[in-house]
């Protein structure tokens, strides 16, 4: 390894690794307001809404990121609605990612006792009340788990934006690796960035988890 | 809309074979994986200090790095380093064995820890040997726990084998590039159409299968 590589190709990593960071956290925000929509939907079976919900569940889950990108970004054109590859990238985040947490909000909702409904309700609450400052609260730390699993998993699935030209890491990797053809460099920088981004994430995952747990069990 | 290139010649059947090398890819490699996620599982469940230092290790890394990654660090890696010149196939099976080796075996782990100590001494205390207890008792319990979550592994792979375009596998993605770029002047709104369908191939593909396992996982809820 080079270490004269290294540092000349540094600044070019650091570039891609903000730009995975700023799509990767719109996109997760966007996930989670879409997830939190759509458990809304279906807790309260919202007709239409809630059939409309789980079909783009379904729909979301079972399909891969690239396959939902090369749809939005080169597909819907076609039919007249043009996007730049950011927005397609944090909409096809956001899109993904929403069915992922809708899933992870929905079996927290499912394990919160019915008795912390009827309570509410016999405190008169109204039911959007009850929603927003009993049930929901609730249910989220009981959903933590899943959500950490699930930006992870939203962070990892980043590296297929350079398929619709976003210059990520992965683009800068390949890029480099076709001008240059220094590929142990190129690719040790990739793995470094990806470990700076997504360790901490891990780590500080497990941590919350286990807070959370004790909250539920402890005390 | 794009949808009538399908119907031309045999670009619907083409479509569907690149559909089956995704699939082929991902069942060699789950396969591959069970059997190894299986033996690593039971060896972290030992809890020899060495083995769980080792194996938290190789989960920890598998399972941070996005599987693209993996791919590159194996198709372009292994070929600058050691210099062997693997096909895209045999890396992308390498890579989606590693990886599914990793899920596997946590799922081994979990399944073996979850299952209560009292079921092995009321199998010894019934005069069961190990191999009985095992056999009758323990392995039963296991496979009805991680049956239906090593099926969603499959949903997970199959859906994982769309990045193997990246490194140059014509499977259903890339024949779908291909066939809108031959039919550029005769429709150029292929790419909707085209895309579309493998949009739906995918979720067809992968609804099935996770359908199956949600039944499945009601089914021995007992």
């Amino acid at each position: 390894m080079n270490a004269e590589v290294l540092i000349s190709y540094f600044p070019l990593y650091g570039e891609a690794f903000w730009l995975t960071v700023r799509i990767g956290l719109i996109g997760i925000g966007l996930a989670f307001v879409i997830g939190i929509v759509t458990a809304f939907f279906s807790y309260f079976k919202v007709p239409f809404f809630s059939q409309l919900s789980k079909v783009y569940i379904e729909l979301f889950r079972n399909t891969p990121l690239l396959v939902q990108l090369f749809f939005i970004y080169f597909g819907l054109p076609k039919i007249g609605i043009r996007i730049s590859a950011e927005v397609c990238g944090v909409v096809g985040l956001g899109l993904l990612g929403g069915s992922y947490m809708a899933e992870g909000f929905r079996s927290g909702l499912e394990a919160v006792p019915k008795s912390q409904t009827e309570s509410a309700l016999a405190l008169g609450m109204t039911r959007g009340q009850m929603f927003f400052n009993v049930i929901f609260p609730e249910a989220f730390s009981l959903s933590v788990p899943a959500i950490v699993a699930n930006i992870i998993f939203l962070l990892k699935e980043t590296s297929v934006f350079s398929a619709i030209s976003l210059m990520d890491l992965m683009f800068t990797a390949k890029d480099l690796i076709g001008l240059y053809y220094n590929t142990t460099e190129a690719l040790f920088l990739l793995v470094l960035f990806y470990m700076v981004m997504l360790l901490p994430v891990s780590i500080l995952g497990n941590v919350i988890e286990k807070k959370v747990r004790f909250k539920m069990f402890g005390a | 809309m794009g949808f009538e290139v399908l119907f031309k010649g045999s670009n619907m059947l083409r479509l569907l074979s690149g559909m089956l090398v995704a699939l082929r890819i991902s069942l060699i490699s789950v396969l591959i994986s069970i059997v190894f996620g299986v033996a690593l599982g039971s060896l972290m469940s030992l809890k020899k200090p060495a083995i769980t230092v080792a194996s938290k290790i190789y989960l920890e890394f598998i399972r941070i790095m996005p599987q693209m990654v993996l791919l590159f660090l194996v198709y372009f890696g292994t070929t600058k380093a050691l210099g062997i010149n693997m096909s895209a196939e045999t890396a992308s099976i390498i890579v989606f064995s590693l990886w599914g080796t990793a899920e596997m075996s946590d799922l081994v782990r979990g399944a073996l820890g979850g299952i209560p100590a009292i079921q092995y001494e009321s199998s010894y205390s019934l005069g069961m040997t190990t191999f009985q207890t095992y056999v009758y008792v323990i392995i039963p319990q296991i496979i009805r726990r991680m049956l239906p979550l090593s099926i969603n592994l499959i949903t997970r792979m199959i859906k994982t084998t769309s990045l193997v375009m990246m490194i140059g596998i014509v499977e259903v993605l890339k024949v779908g590039q291909q066939i809108i770029e031959a039919n550029r002047k005769s429709s150029p709104n292929a790419a909707f159409g085209v895309y579309a369908t493998v949009f739906l191939l995918y979720f067809v593909v992968c609804y099935v299968i996770s359908m199956f396992s949600k039944h499945l996982e009601k089914k021995w809820k007992n």
